[in-house]
């Protein structure tokens, strides 16, 4: 111990120069990235490969984890597409007219789901009763109408399309006066058929067949399609008349619902006319 | 007594000086003079190497604190404490002196003061950039680097002590 002692004094000066720069030295590559990284990569060639093996391994039982951790994140990230997010805005074309009071206005809407295989067939559409939309209203496509609106949600709408054993839409022959309803057969999802039209006309192929106005639900004049065929009905005194649809429901995208500002007053002296006859 | 006080004055004014004057004093983008190291070459010979070695500890440490370099000027102080030793051991021989000598230009003598300044800070300046280098491939560049910070530090010290010189005649 005290032969220890004595060389230890004896060689204080490198004892004493090793403890304080060694200290600053350690200082030194701990406080000081550069000195740090270059430190670390000079020295862990070896260590760092070993490191690298044991990594691999433990990254390949770790996988089911990291499997389902990215599966989390998908849907995580799916669910922020843009795709997914409801169009609020409310697009309505309005008229401004300063002489004529606005009767019908139309809300756009992107069709989000439709059928057309089934017998009776509905479309989906991204806008609701946020939009105004409410159950019974006309629906039209760029190219002729489409349907009636069924349900209403808050941001979804649904359509009972022409294509449904229960849709009656009044149309009549451009050009005349007669009208009668619509019916689909179901059949064909590119032709419907106007029941009830007088015999004593001569239709032509391609006349155009259109709304007719009547009730409160589609403006006069919106093209429906054109005729494909005349032919008698049974008895000989009504017309069934094959109707090829202008609205492709295979390709339809946009709709547009038409909202009637009158309907209500409409419909509340028509009823009044009801309970009055009830009496 | 009197040179506790000195020495403790000198250590607050040299860093005060380096870390709010010098620092900024980048001669062509090279070099910087680092004058600081006056505190550690002029503490006197009676110094024992334990409290040698820690003050130059703690002066390398302070100048970090500010530089934020911890640890870079405290490691070439140290070493700079090491070839302190080692150069007065060699070359001072305390009997040929009167009463009790001091590492100064008064002192000393204009001839061996010189000698002792340019090796120590030739030896401090060398650790001290390469050791913020740190890699032995740009040494040659760095030892440029060196002895231009040197020649600035050498020039700044002795006209320090040129000043004080005067001071210590008249005691």
């Amino acid at each position: 111990m005290l032969n220890l002692w004595r060389f230890l004094s004896r060689y204080n000066i490198v004892f004493l120069f090793l403890i304080y720069f060694v200290l600053s030295i350690i200082l030194l590559v701990q406080n000081n990235d550069f000195q740090r990284s270059s430190t670390y990569n000079s020295s862990n060639q070896l260590i760092g490969t070993i490191y690298e093996r044991v990594n691999a391994i433990d990254k390949f039982l770790s996988l089911t984890e990291v499997n389902d951790s990215l599966a989390r994140e998908n849907v995580l990230l799916r669910n922020q597409l843009k795709a997914n997010f409801l169009e609020d805005s409310i697009t309505t074309k309005q008229i401004t007219d300063t002489i004529h009071k606005v009767k019908y206005e139309y809300i756009v809407g992107e069709v989000v789901n439709k059928s057309i295989t089934s017998r009776n067939n509905y479309l989906t559409i991204n806008k609701g009763s946020k939009q105004g939309i409410k159950k019974g209203m006309g629906v039209i496509g760029p190219n002729g109408v489409v349907g009636i609106v069924w349900n209403v949600s808050e941001n979804f709408t649904t359509i009972q399309s022409i294509l449904h054993s229960d849709t009656r839409i009044t149309a009549s022959i451009e050009g005349t006066p007669y009208f009668g309803p619509l019916i689909w057969t179901g059949e064909n999802p590119r032709i419907v058929t106007l029941t009830d039209i007088p015999n004593q006309f001569n239709l032509k192929k391609n006349q155009k067949v259109i709304t007719s106005g009547l009730g409160v639900i589609f403006p006069k004049g919106i093209l429906i399609g054109t005729v494909e065929q005349a032919g008698l009905k049974g008895t000989g005194s009504f017309l069934d008349v094959s109707v090829k649809l202008a609205t492709n429901f295979y390709a339809i995208q946009y709709v547009y619902v038409i909202k009637n500002n009158y309907q209500k007053e409409q419909e509340d002296l028509e009823l009044l006319n009801k309970k009055s006859t009830n009496e | 007594m009197n040179k506790l006080i000195s020495n403790t004055l000198r250590f607050f004014i040299l860093i005060f000086v380096q870390v709010f004057m010098l620092k900024n004093t980048i001669t062509y983008g090279l070099n910087v003079p680092y004058l600081y190291i006056l505190f550690i070459l002029l503490l006197p010979f009676e110094t024992p190497n334990w409290l040698l070695f820690l003050l130059a500890f703690i002066m390398g440490i302070s100048i970090d604190l500010f530089n934020d370099t911890l640890g870079l000027h405290a490691s070439a102080c140290t070493v700079l404490a090491l070839f302190r030793i080692l150069l007065i051991s060699i070359t001072v021989q305390k009997d040929n002196y009167d009463h009790d000598p001091e590492p100064s230009l008064g002192l000393m003598g204009f001839r061996w003061f010189f000698f002792y300044v340019l090796i120590l800070t030739f030896i401090h300046h060398f650790f001290l950039l390469n050791f913020e280098v740190f890699k032995i491939s740009e040494t040659p560049s760095t030892l440029i680097r060196v002895i231009l910070s040197s020649i600035f530090t050498v020039i700044l010290i002795f006209v320090s002590e040129l000043l004080f010189f005067k001071k210590k005649q008249r005691k």
